[in-house]
């Protein structure tokens, strides 16, 4: 499980993170709502170590992600992460993109690193786009391509930062789709999201961030069906 | 019209010397570019340092070369090494100025180069576990390869044009050399050095034509 | 102490050199830039067939070392008989040389400006000339200035090379120096500072005029 606690993070005189704390079990699914620069996004980056923190503690299946003698690379290849810019690498095509990682991370075969890539590649519906380098992909399609890189690490977790907020309007629903898919398959996630309804209909749980904080928590016929706090109801209300 | 007569046959009985003055030419703008490369690498990393006098040095290198012309660097190389007690011969001078000339320019690129790949890529490939170095030689080189590519083969040709000021100090086995002593033998200046012209260009095209197959091979993407 | 026994008078000599390296400079670029803006406009507006073979044309200035073009048409020069001086000479092969370097800056400039914008001109009723004057060359000079600075910048240095056809420009009055006083170190870095003031201030407006316009847009 992911446990966070009480973490602190500024960028210079900007405190983002002023004391969140959650804890994230095994195969739930959080997702994470609240205006922009609310600090969600900087969140995910603390969680696989991309960022660092000032306070607090974060803990990976009990191993403490900022300590001194945690092995950073080891331990993100448990936490698969997807971005909002979806980050394809341009020079590879889709299916190197997929492999790259299984076999220099992993130390996969060709073979086996292959077989694992067009597996999830398939999930993700690239099944046709092996041999297509990303800037021949729609953006739907390269944020499809890069959950399956993720996915290919065989993650036991997986970190969504507002994945669908660079796409056009259309082609947010494909990405969705390949969200709904893996939750049901007992995928742990945690969800920065701008799409409230797609929140309430895959969520366990729903954090209302707000300020640097976690303003609201709660299942999400409780925080986005009857919020009780105030900034929620205005935040709500503002994007609905 | 005019009572000059062209004398082609003499001067095409020379290009056989003058393929061996071209070979000459092309090795000196060979080695120039692997020596101005990794100086121009150094230099881009230099003038990122943190350390003053780092930067101070790279940027005096690189303001010199683009600044001032290749034939006064090839100067400072044959006669102003002499004044420290450092003599050297004319291939050697040529090949200092020019190398020095191409690290200069060839830090700019690099350091473009640098810039051109987004921070992100480096971070996308951290966060699939890859270490730094890893990162670096999978994700952000090949791309810089790619932004510096066309620049470097740029400089290849300047690289070539620039080994004909070897002559002004005294080189006479390259293809300008040679043509200038098949000049002061036979006065045939003008057939001579259009040969010459000739070959130049032709060197030029190979080296952009078979860059941009290189180029097309591969960067597909 | 350091000392030199190069004159002031020596001195002269080389600043004198270096006024003969800005009038070949500035009669290069001037012939440069005229020929350039009417080769560049052609290669920009004219259909294929006239447009590549002129591309080809100017492309073979830029493939050969400026040192053989000058051999090559100081000797052509005495072969029909053409009276004229060598700074003349290097004027008319740097002036071609800088034409076909600016001509690519005027066509890169002039195709810069997005159809879109052009189509917006013309729908508005302006006439090709019109669309031309109005709209397409104030956006292509954003464009040209730096790089024909930069263009500027480089025939400044590469007119060192004239010395070669017996001009005594910047270099060779600072040669003629060091024959005789025999201390090139010093001499050349005086020549290397005085083209170094000469270009350095332009460089630092190019770069200026380029990031302003940038950011600008």
């Amino acid at each position: 499980m992911i446990e966070i606690q009480d973490i602190h993070k500024s960028f210079g005189s900007l405190e983002v993170l002023k004391g969140v704390s959650l804890n994230v079990e095994k195969g739930e699914v959080v997702s994470v709502i609240g205006g922009s620069g609310s600090g969600k996004s900087t969140m995910l980056m603390c969680i696989n170590g991309l960022e660092k923190i000032q306070r607090g503690r974060i803990l990976v299946d009990g191993t403490d992600v900022h300590a001194r003698n945690t092995d950073l690379n080891k331990l993100r290849r448990k936490i698969g992460i997807v971005f909002q810019q979806w980050n394809a690498f341009p020079h590879l095509t889709v299916l190197e993109n997929v492999m790259l990682a299984p076999r220099k991370v992993l130390g996969r075969s060709r073979q086996d690193a292959e077989a694992v890539a067009v597996q999830r590649l398939t999930d993700v519906g690239l099944a046709e786009k092996l041999k297509v380098y990303p800037s021949k992909l729609s953006g739907g399609q390269q944020q499809r391509m890069a959950i399956a890189r993720a996915l290919a690490m065989e993650p036991d977790y997986m970190l969504f930062d507002e994945v669908t907020s660079a796409l056009d309007p259309q082609l947010v629903g494909e990405v969705l789709d390949t969200l709904r898919m893996l939750s049901s398959k007992g995928m742990t996630m945690i969800v920065v999201t701008h799409e409230i309804a797609f929140a309430r209909e895959v969520s366990d749980r729903v954090a209302f961030f707000h300020q640097g904080r976690i303003h609201e928590i709660g299942s999400p016929e409780h925080v986005i069906g009857n919020p009780q706090q105030p900034e929620t109801i205005a935040f709500l209300k503002s994007v609905l | 019209m005019f009572s000059y007569t062209f004398h082609w046959r003499a001067a095409f009985q020379a290009l056989p010397q003058m393929l061996a003055g071209a070979v000459v030419t092309l090795e000196i703008a060979v080695l120039s570019m692997i020596i101005g490369i990794v100086c121009g690498i150094f230099l881009a990393l230099a003038s990122g340092s943190h350390s003053k006098i780092l930067r101070g040095a790279a940027a005096v290198w690189i303001e010199t070369a683009r600044n001032t012309p290749a034939l006064l660097q090839i100067y400072m190389a044959y006669f102003g090494l002499g004044s420290l007690g450092i003599h050297i011969n004319s291939f050697a001078a040529l090949l200092a100025g020019i190398a020095f000339n191409n690290a200069g320019y060839l830090a700019e690129t690099f350091r473009g180069g640098l810039r051109g790949v987004p921070e992100t890529q480096a971070r996308a490939a951290r966060s699939l576990g890859m270490t730094a170095p890893q990162a670096f030689r999978i994700i952000v080189l090949p791309q810089m390869m790619r932004i510096v590519f066309y620049p470097l083969t740029n400089q290849m040709v300047w690289a070539v044009l620039m080994t004909s000021l070897g002559v002004i100090v005294g080189l006479d086995n390259d293809l300008t050399g040679v043509t200038q002593n098949l000049n002061v033998l036979t006065f045939r200046t003008f057939e001579f050095f259009t040969i010459a012209a000739g070959f130049y260009y032709v060197i030029a095209k190979i080296i952009t034509l078979s860059a941009r197959a290189l180029g097309w091979r591969l960067f597909r993407y | 102490m350091f000392s030199t026994s190069m004159s002031w008078h020596d001195l002269g000599f080389v600043l004198q050199g270096a006024g003969v390296t800005l009038a070949v400079t500035f009669w290069a670029i001037l012939l440069g830039t005229v020929l350039g803006m009417l080769f560049g406009l052609i290669r920009a507006v004219s259909p294929w067939w006239i447009a590549a073979p002129l591309g080809v044309v100017l492309d073979v200035p830029r493939s050969v070392p400026l040192l053989i073009q000058l051999v090559i048409i100081n000797s052509f020069k005495s072969i029909i008989g053409v009276n004229a001086s060598p700074f003349v000479v290097s004027c008319v092969v740097l002036g071609i040389y800088a034409s076909a370097y600016c001509s690519e800056i005027v066509r890169g400039g002039i195709l810069a400006v997005p159809t879109t914008t052009r189509r917006a001109a013309r729908s508005l009723g302006m006439t090709y000339w019109q669309d031309l004057k109005e709209i397409v060359f104030p956006m292509a000079l954003r464009v040209m200035l730096p790089s024909w600075i930069g263009l500027t910048l480089g025939v400044m240095k590469d007119t060192a090379l004239v010395l070669w056809i017996g001009i005594i420009e910047l270099l060779r009055a600072s040669q003629i120096i060091v024959t005789r006083i025999q201390e090139p170190l010093f001499v050349l870095t005086v020549a290397g500072l005085i083209y170094f003031a000469m270009s350095f201030p332009i460089a630092r407006l190019g770069a200026w005029l380029e990031k302003r316009w940038q950011e600008n847009d």
